[in-house]
């Protein structure tokens, strides 16, 4: 009985999530411009969105600045872990604090507050200062990541391997990185997901001629839906799945695999 | 010689005084300077004027009850989930979080395409020989919007603490003669509190400060604070008012978070 209950609330919680996003799909592939009307198959919509420039260029836009922002913010994080390793723990804190600004202000505030600043140093708006922007906003997510990383043990070997005739960059490469890695590979995910996410932010510090796919959304939105922004939707879910789904088989595989060497 | 020095952070720190420091201190001299460059309050009080009041009204309410709407559903999906099999666990979290991995603009959109008055759902009652139904630029619709958007960020928290509560506690609590009700408010419900307080954290503060979902589902009609706040910087680039207004409302996302915290004694670290 409470079974059934379960797997019947679950069944209304997966209908919520997923019909909307299957209207989406199936009207994609709809012959006529109705969102009621099934006018037969076809592909046209995708078609009218791959020969859209301003999707196109959007689409590259909103890559590129993923890239950028998460290789800056992940440098930048990953230096200041160390700095701040290096301080005292009250400076750390204050660090931190500043450091989940952020992260706990609301997307408005902080897309307001940069806009406000790029007014006033006379910076022109548009790709630099969404880049800017982005990188700030990834900045902590990489702190947060890479910080638990860093240990006692690491300084000891990378003294040791001072002494024993590395130079300074060759330990900090084969000893310092190694040991920071997985933090620095989610903290640079986390970034790009945060990033290729983001509209309020974008919004904001954009200038008026460059858009990324999040605002070319919101302003076709604005004129009037099209439904070649259908078929955006079900590319955007194909992949998101697609990509979930590699990234939760590996992580299986490699539980398997720790499992297995466990047990030797 | 170590590997960790402090100048290493220098340019985190410089990012923070130019990405964080500066533009906030910019909303705080805007806020307080009027149009001809004197110190002014006038664009604090003004949030007390009649459609500014109505709109921070309107947001905290549409706030609220789309975050106890989610608290609702979430609690619930997340003790199912914590009652699932081990490997059915997994698939449901991913069917949890793939939506999030969607646009939320498309995802708002949805409800546009679901609600419209030649809408898919407008279709579906005029086939049964029901009237059309006038469901978008609603409050209504408004806060559907929201649940929709964020519901994945409520259930997620509170299913880490759920699943995390040891059976043995439960087990003992029967044992030793609790009725269902009482495991439920003595154990389960005290020990979940932290993912439900970052669960009303992720859904509150979005929805108290959102302007694109209201922009969406409630056709322009309906303000928010959100959508007052940004009309003043895209529309009528009177930066001043904006920063005021921004202002008052950052005060209501520390005083949330201030509430919030008292009842979580953990510190937000299962905010992520």
């Amino acid at each position: 009985m409470k079974k059934t209950l379960g797997r019947i609330y679950i069944l209304i919680i997966m209908l919520f999530l997923y019909l909307p996003i299957l209207t989406l799909i199936v009207l994609s592939f709809n012959d006529v411009k109705s969102m009621s009307v099934w006018g037969g198959f076809s592909l046209h919509w995708y078609a009218e969105l791959f020969q859209s420039r301003l999707m196109m260029g959007a689409i590259v836009n909103t890559f590129s600045i993923a890239i950028l922002a998460s290789l800056i913010a992940t440098v930048v994080g990953t230096l200041a872990v160390l700095g701040m390793a290096a301080m005292k723990p009250r400076t750390q804190n204050v660090l931190l604090g500043f450091n989940n600004i952020p992260m706990l202000n609301a997307d408005i505030v902080t897309g307001i507050a940069l806009m406000l600043f790029f007014l006033m140093i006379g910076a022109p708006r548009g790709y630099m200062t969404i880049l800017f922007s982005h990188a700030t906003f990834c900045i902590p997510y990489v702190i947060l990541s890479v910080r638990p990383r860093v240990n006692k043990n690491t300084d000891r070997l990378y003294e040791a391997a001072l002494d024993l005739g590395a130079s300074e960059k060759y330990a900090f490469c084969k000893i310092v990185l190694p040991e920071l890695q997985p933090g620095i590979i989610s903290g640079f995910l986390l970034s790009f997901t945060m990033s290729v996410d983001d509209f309020i932010i974008t919004y904001f510090t954009r200038g008026a001629g460059i858009n990324t796919i999040s605002t070319l959304i919101y302003s076709e939105v604005k004129i009037g839906i099209r439904p070649s922004l259908f078929a955006l939707s079900t590319i955007i879910f194909v992949v998101a799945l697609v990509v979930l789904l590699i990234v939760n088989i590996r992580q299986d595989r490699a539980d398997r695999l720790k499992e297995v060497k466990a047990a030797y | 010689m170590t590997a960790k020095k402090k100048s290493y952070s220098i340019p985190f720190i410089l990012w923070i005084i130019a990405g964080t420091v500066i533009p906030l201190a910019s909303i705080a001299y805007y806020g307080f300077t009027s149009r001809e460059g004197g110190f002014t309050f006038a664009n604090i009080t003004a949030m007390f004027r009649g459609d500014h009041m109505q709109a921070l009204g309107l947001s905290l309410s549409l706030a609220l009850i789309s975050t106890v709407i989610c608290l609702l559903l979430a609690f619930p999906m997340a003790m199912v989930l914590r009652e699932s099999k081990y490997g059915k666990q997994g698939f449901l979290i991913f069917v949890i979080i793939l939506p999030m991995w969607m646009n939320f603009l498309l995802r708002t959109m949805a409800w546009q395409v679901l609600l419209e008055r030649q809408g898919v759902i407008n279709a579906i009652i005029t086939a049964i020989g029901l009237p059309r139904q006038e469901m978008m630029n609603t409050p209504g619709a408004i806060v559907l919007g929201m649940v929709y958007d964020f519901l994945p960020f409520m259930i997620l928290p509170i299913y880490n603490t759920v699943s995390k509560i040891d059976n043995h506690l439960i087990e003992a609590a029967y044992d030793l003669g609790a009725t269902k009700g009482k495991v439920y408010t003595k154990v389960i419900l005290p020990l979940s509190v932290p993912g439900i307080v970052s669960g009303i954290t992720m859904v509150f503060i979005p929805a108290l400060t959102t302007f694109v979902i209201s922009n969406m589902l409630g056709g322009g009609k309906i303000n928010l604070i959100g959508n007052i706040i940004e009309q003043e910087f895209t529309v009528n680039s009177n930066w001043y008012l904006g920063s005021g207004l921004s202002l008052v409302m950052m005060v209501f996302i520390i005083l949330s978070m201030l509430l919030l915290q008292k009842f979580d004694k953990t510190g937000g670290a299962n905010l992520i």
